[in-house]
């Protein structure tokens, strides 16, 4: 890809200081997500996902440290923002003041649990104008028209939603206020973590349904954080697996699942059931994810992995470019090869084991 | 022969504020020795309702349930100790079910020894070891002596597992059990759980919000839709997968998202007249779900509420249109003398 990227996140390393000792949330992360893309952050719990995540707009709990890297934020003349000019920046090296200016207005964030990110004795047209006003948005008359605009996008009866206090709205009406206000003032970066986690299936859907849409008309680029495959594969230009604080594969979401390379993206697939998967293909990894502050050594996969040999309890793999596809990123000493000749729908998603 | 246990118009409510909500409303099924059934819905729909009220724990207001043909309300001293042992449920958070106090080890033998099970620390020794053998905690001496905080998520589920096993029940209530497991190792705590299934012949309330999970627990035997109160679907687990019937069946099934990018395009999508669950405070009239349903066929929708209604397919259906079309093509079927009725299953 020509552009330049939104985001570049570059050699990461995120530990939290705890009693026990130093939890290595996120180790050596790279990844860049490019403009007007949806990338998809998928791991299991303590995959070190929401961390990444919440590193970009700097809201990491106080028992973080960041041990080392960059977070390159970019914006060039293109997107139709609040802010013509062109802009470069390093989130993790900005003072209170620019990071005011750096939040909702370049990057925000949409976070699951929706009724604890609104103040509860606050109307949510209130919520808009405090907001607005933090952010140097606009008010009285404009914002309402602006707020109300927003939420028609979302799908909610403006009506109601703007006058509404957060107790009054259902989890997924809650949430797709959340994002309604997440798009106030025109960020060209949204990160959503586990945005449909605790909401039921149609709830799930309607939401997927309006992200969907609005990305389809504002152009945005984004951030999805999920333990769920489906979802990424549905929302996600590209995909990117966490695993124990790295990242250890990453490519289009169509290559990712239906070749994926590295031992645990396979194993992960066909772990989830679906409702197309026969019960024959199904299976669990074995083993536990490993603790955080005690990782084994090399492979952190190593434990669970049957593919395992000594080069792999000694060394952690690189990630590195795939043979055939520059754009396809695995870390693994023995990432599944496809055989030549097999084309993806002859080899199944969920087919053959690797060797 | 009687079914190992029956409901009948079982109904529950609950007062809030001075009004009250019916949580389970006029529930009917039965469910014999070793047979696995699924109870999906969302939240809200009454299946926890339903699953506590069969293993004791909640009283219906109305309606009876029945173990082993004898109404549980009415059971006392011996026969009602016959049906607490027979069955027993599993919880969805092992971080809560389990006491912290207490090792793997006296969290299984507690049961036996109470109800006299084994006789002697080293009987009661080997029945734990055999039970946590039974359920993947192997080798069970590395477990005897930890505390639920040493163990994960996982590991914590199989205890409870464990545990309901102690007294050998006829029938277990799993209500969510593996979702709040890691998904990468829910698979193989499902497996293990229909395996234990299989070979003692358990009856299973397998109670789930995810419907994918249920086709994997529940191939062989029925699936149960709620919506607000009511079972609107019941039928074999293929059956229900693969000709769903009720509007809502159709509905959640096809808002399932998929982890293949290219099958997303042919999924059928039914779009719903409404985005909003009614309140069960205020309940709709007539078909509760009438007012987001996309078949949505008028006054009778709107004031009768539909009954379960056998299908010919095997499914029953609560469902004004749906039981109207399969009377209608059984007729013309009768006059075609079968033939029409291949189009009976379409739809899906």
């Amino acid at each position: 890809m020509p552009e330049l990227p939104t985001l570049a996140v570059q050699n990461l390393s995120i530990d939290y200081r705890t009693r026990r000792g130093f939890v290595q949330a996120v180790r050596n992360v790279s990844f860049e997500v490019y403009p007007g893309e949806a990338l998809a952050l998928i791991g299991e719990s303590g995959s070190g996902k929401t961390t990444m995540g919440t590193s970009i707009v700097r809201l990491l709990p106080s028992s973080a440290v960041v041990k080392g890297g960059r977070i390159v934020y970019r914006r060039g003349t293109t997107h139709e923002s609040s802010q013509p000019h062109q802009l470069e920046l390093d989130t993790l090296r900005l003072d209170d003041k620019q990071l005011r200016a750096f939040r909702w207005r370049e990057c925000a964030m949409v976070f699951q649990g929706s009724l604890n990110a609104f103040n509860p004795v606050l109307r949510i047209c209130d919520q808009f104008a405090d907001t607005s006003k933090a952010h140097g948005g606009p008010q009285g008359k404009a914002l309402e028209e602006r707020g109300k605009t927003l939420l028609n996008l979302v799908r909610l009866d403006p009506g109601r939603a703007w006058s509404a206090y957060p107790h009054e709205l259902s989890g997924g009406m809650r949430q797709r206020v959340l994002l309604a206000l997440s798009l106030l003032m025109t960020p060209q970066l949204l990160i959503l973590d586990e945005p449909t986690t605790a909401l039921d299936v149609l709830t799930q859907r309607s939401i997927m349904d309006v992200l969907r849409d609005l990305r389809s008309r504002l152009n945005f680029s984004m951030i999805f954080i999920s333990h769920d495959l489906a979802l990424a594969a549905e929302l996600a230009d590209r995909v990117a697996t966490a695993y124990a604080g790295r990242i250890i594969e990453i490519g289009s979401t169509r290559r990712v699942f239906a070749l994926p390379r590295h031992p645990y993206t396979r194993g992960l697939i066909r772990a989830v059931p679906t409702l197309r998967t026969d019960k024959e293909s199904l299976a669990s990894i074995p083993g536990t994810p490993p603790d955080l502050v005690h990782l084994p050594t090399g492979c952190k996969f190593h434990p669970r992995c049957t593919f395992a040999t000594e080069q792999c309890r000694q060394e952690d793999p690189p990630i590195e470019a795939v043979s055939d596809d520059a754009r396809h990123e695995v870390a693994c000493w023995h990432a599944f090869v496809p055989p030549p000749s097999a084309t993806p729908a002859a080899l199944g998603v969920m087919g053959g084991e690797a060797r | 022969m009687t079914a190992l246990l029956s409901l009948q118009a079982v109904t529950r409510t609950f007062k809030v504020k001075r009004q009250s909500i019916k949580a389970v409303d006029d529930v009917s099924f039965d469910i014999g020795a070793g047979e696995v059934m699924c109870l999906v819905g969302e939240s809200g729909c009454g299946k926890t309702t339903t699953g506590k009220m069969i293993a004791g724990l909640l009283a219906p207001t109305s309606g009876e349930i029945r173990f082993q043909g004898a109404n549980i309300a009415t059971l006392s001293g011996e026969t009602y100790k016959r049906y607490r042992l027979g069955v027993q449920m599993i919880h969805q958070d092992p971080y809560a079910s389990l006491n912290p106090a207490h090792t793997v080890f006296e969290t299984l033998a507690d049961p036996l020894q109470f109800h006299r099970l084994t006789t002697g620390l080293a009987d009661t020794r080997a029945r734990v070891r055999e039970l946590l053998t039974q359920v993947n905690l192997t080798p069970p001496e590395d477990f005897l002596d930890k505390y639920p905080h040493q163990l994960s998520g996982g590991q914590r589920q199989r205890v409870s597992i464990a545990r309901a096993l102690t007294v050998r029940p006829a029938f277990i209530v799993a209500d969510e059990a593996v979702a709040s497991v890691d998904t990468s190792i829910r698979i193989s705590l499902l497996g293990t759980l229909a395996e234990l299934q299989k070979r003692m012949g358990l009856g299973v309330l397998f109670i789930t919000h995810d419907l994918a999970l249920a086709k994997f627990f529940a191939w062989e035997g029925r699936i149960g839709v709620m919506y607000l109160g009511h079972i609107v679907e019941l039928g074999p687990a293929r059956q229900v997968i693969d000709q769903p019937q009720h509007p809502y069946t159709k509905v959640l099934l096809s808002a399932i998202p998929e982890a293949d990018p290219d099958a997303l395009g042919q999924k059928e999508r039914l779009r719903l007249r409404s985005d909003d669950v009614p309140s069960l405070l205020r309940l709709p009239s007539g078909c509760a779900f009438h007012p987001r349903c996309p078949w949505f066929d008028g006054e009778t929708c709107e004031n009768i509420v539909p009954r379960l209604t056998p299908l010919r397919n095997g499914s029953a259906v609560a469902c004004h249109p749906v039981t109207r079309a399969d009377a209608s093509d059984s007729a013309v079927a009768t006059r075609d003398n079968g033939l029409g009725s291949v189009s009976a299953g379409a739809g899906g």
